[in-house]
């Protein structure tokens, strides 16, 4: 991120969100949000809490229980010449749309020849940890990304919760955000006056020479913890923030795998199928030679998420997990 | 019968009626208690306010008819015959509950008593709904399924599909719709351009009336009227409840889309107290017909807490469980 000003603020991650909208909505009057419960009641994880007495309902526009029909009206204005901030929920809920999603927004750029461009950001929240069982709590985002005609940001730290919207706006493509449920309480330090940030590059969060933890999202801080136990023995993990999961950054993951030799992926998705899938066969078909083990997996357990705190707390990777992991394929595992 | 015995055939139903509403009440002002001192996690939805409708509602099915309900289902459950000791442990997250602890508070399931959920997707009932009572058609059997739902639910495509399908098909099932007003925060105003629901069932030509949803034998009595035309085999029902919730939609909801005013308003037409004041004034209730129908939920309540605490956690071993039949 590249920083303007030296002034930092506290803040947090639901903060840095609504930070965001409020800049585009200031910056563009062609930017819009509109989603269910947005605005009266101050959205359901009160990101927008606030902005309809700043904006007005006309820009903050509550929507009926209609996820098809608004994230389409979110496509048909995009393609009007607006520029739609849509809000769903949960990604559970997204499902009720996919139908817009798949066969309109991420289609119609390409069956047009190339004539008309959607220009919409989808934000949802995703993710377990809040005993909501299985109907709010899943990981879909890596089925988003197996979709060519959108792009999958998931932010996992405060600069790309602030900075990430502002390019999702300025790319002529539909691009879908991804904030997990559990990083909106996040506190963290941030310039008053950021940038935008690219929305295309993983980054490399941690260097380490030992092995390559490579995650996104709700898992990011959990791997950082493992990083940080796995120091305690010496032993240096790189951490990489995959941050866009379409498109997928392979240069800067292939480089760190040919620097480590090792790679653990950690994705709170089901493991059949996964966005960790993709990323361990991108590794072994771009760094097989260079690698002196498997690559390892630390997904989510092939179940629905169970309501009981400790099945589903046991259902999706944890700080032990990623730690056993990563001495696992270090060959350092006791 | 004389009409002595019908007096006391119609206070003892009046007195069931009171109970059942007043089980619902103090099961979820435990439930509140609990979600406070952290018993219960995740998301709770009280029906706190709206007891009447799967009162009455329910006392017009069958046993052997099948309900489906929403995230905000612990009294249609409770009603519906589930024990209050099993949605207890169910939300307290133990394997003793109705859906082992896998579903908790929104996912109540009972197969037993054909209570098919607790769906916490608005409007994914609907669709059930239809194919339960399509099964019961093409099975001959005279069952009705009872849909619950919330007005949020009529703004989703699954309710129209669902309602034309169930119209078109002839299919035994009453569509329970309990207006509240508000959608988490959205009213119906603002959500809705035409804001009589009974309208847009009826384009579905189906039979659809408007209750009084604090009223409980007007719920009582429109239901039964519409589970007989069902098992008639005079095909779908829409019933309005026109209710309201008295609590928060969930524990996170700050409620600033309504006044304060609006909900003391609401609460002055509170079920309970509406229906005791009625049975008092025919002479159907005394002081000490409420202690003991107080008695009777509050140990219900009891037990229930005492079960789902000493309940036990399903072990970790078993957490790939229930994915496929065994
Ligand atoms: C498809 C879908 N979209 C959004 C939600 C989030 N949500 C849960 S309850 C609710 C309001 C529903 O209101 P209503 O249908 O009137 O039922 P009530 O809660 O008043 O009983 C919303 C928006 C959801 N659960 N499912």
């Amino acid at each position: 991120m590249s920083v303007k000003s030296a002034t930092m603020l506290k803040t947090t991650y639901r903060e840095a969100v609504r930070e965001a909208i409020r800049d585009a909505m200031r910056r563009d009057d062609r930017v819009f949000l509109m989603g269910e419960d947005v605005g009266k009641y101050g959205g359901c994880y009160a990101v927008s809490l606030g902005l309809l007495e700043e904006f007005g309902p006309e820009r903050i526009r509550d929507t009926p229980l209609s996820e098809a029909a608004f994230v389409g009206a979110g496509i048909g204005a995009a393609l009007g010449g607006m520029r739609p901030i849509v809000e769903v929920m949960t990604v559970n809920f997204s499902l009720l749309a996919l139908d817009q999603i798949v066969n309109t927004a991420a289609t119609i750029l390409h069956m047009s020849g190339g004539q008309f461009n959607v220009p919409l950001v989808i934000r949802m929240a995703t993710g377990a940890g809040r005993q909501l069982a299985a109907q709010h709590s899943h990981s879909l985002e890596g089925w988003y990304a197996h979709i060519p005609g959108i792009k999958v940001l998931a932010p996992a730290t405060l600069e790309d919760a602030r900075g990430m919207l502002w390019a999702a706006i300025e790319d002529p493509d539909p691009v879908l955000i991804f904030e997990h449920a559990m990083l909106y309480g996040q506190e963290g330090e941030l310039a008053e006056d950021v940038a935008a940030v690219d929305i295309d590059k993983a980054v490399i969060r941690r260097a380490g020479s030992d092995v390559s933890l490579i995650t996104y999202g709700g898992t990011f801080y959990k791997t950082m913890q493992a990083a940080a136990e796995l120091a305690k023995d010496g032993i240096e993990a790189e951490v990489i923030d995959l941050r866009s999961l379409r498109p997928l950054d392979n240069g800067t993951i292939l480089d760190s795998v040919r620097r480590t030799h090792r790679a653990v992926i950690i994705d709170e998705g089901w493991r059949s199928g996964s966005l960790a899938a993709e990323v361990s066969a991108r590794i072994t078909e771009g760094a097989f030679y260079e690698l002196d083990a498997p690559v390892a997996r630390v997904c989510s357990a092939e179940v629905p998420m169970p309501y009981a705190k400790h099945l589903e707390e046991a259902a999706i990777p944890q700080l032990p997990g990623i730690v056993a992991a990563a001495r696992e394929v270090l060959g350092t595992h006791v | 019968m004389t009409t002595a015995e019908k007096t006391l055939n119609a206070q003892e139903h009046a007195l069931h009626l009171l109970q059942q509403m007043l089980r619902i009440r103090r099961f979820e002002e435990k439930c509140a208690e609990l979600y406070q001192a952290t018993k219960i996690r995740g998301f709770l939805h009280l029906y706190i306010g709206e007891e009447a409708v799967a009162t009455g509602v329910m006392e017009a099915l069958q046993p052997d008819d099948a309900v489906v309900a929403t995230y905000r289902e612990h009294g249609h459950a409770l009603l519906r015959g589930v024990s209050a000791e099993a949605i207890m442990a169910e939300m307290y997250g133990k394997q003793e509950g109705c859906s082992r602890g896998r579903g908790g508070s929104m996912h109540l399931f009972d197969k037993a008593s054909r209570f098919y959920g607790g769906n916490a997707i608005v409007g994914g009932g609907l669709p059930l709904a239809v194919g339960l009572a399509l099964a019961d058609k093409l099975r001959g059997l005279k069952r009705v399924t009872a849909c619950f739902f919330g007005e949020g639910a009529v703004a989703e495509g699954e309710f129209h599909e669902s309602m034309n399908l169930a119209a078109l098909w002839n299919l035994p099932v009453l569509f329970c719709c309990e207006n509240t007003l508000y959608a988490m925060g959205t009213a119906l105003a603002r959500s809705e351009s035409e804001t009589n629901l009974t309208i847009k069932a009826a384009s579905y030509e189906m039979p659809a009336w408007s209750v009084d949803g604090m009223d409980v034998l007007a719920v009582e009595e429109a239901a039964a009227r519409a589970v007989a035309a069902i098992r008639a085999g005079g095909g779908p029902y829409f019933l309005e409840f026109r209710t309201y919730r008295f609590r928060a939609h969930s524990m996170f909801d700050p409620e600033l889309y309504r006044s304060k005013e609006e909900v003391a308003s609401w609460k002055e037409r509170d079920p309970i107290e509406l229906f005791s004041e009625n049975l008092r004034g025919r002479g159907l209730l005394s002081d000490e017909d409420l202690v003991r129908l107080e008695q009777f939920a509050a140990e219900e309540v009891a037990r229930a807490v005492d079960f789902a605490e000493a309940g036990s956690l399903e072990p970790l071993e078993e957490l790939s469980r229930f994915v496929y039949s065994d």
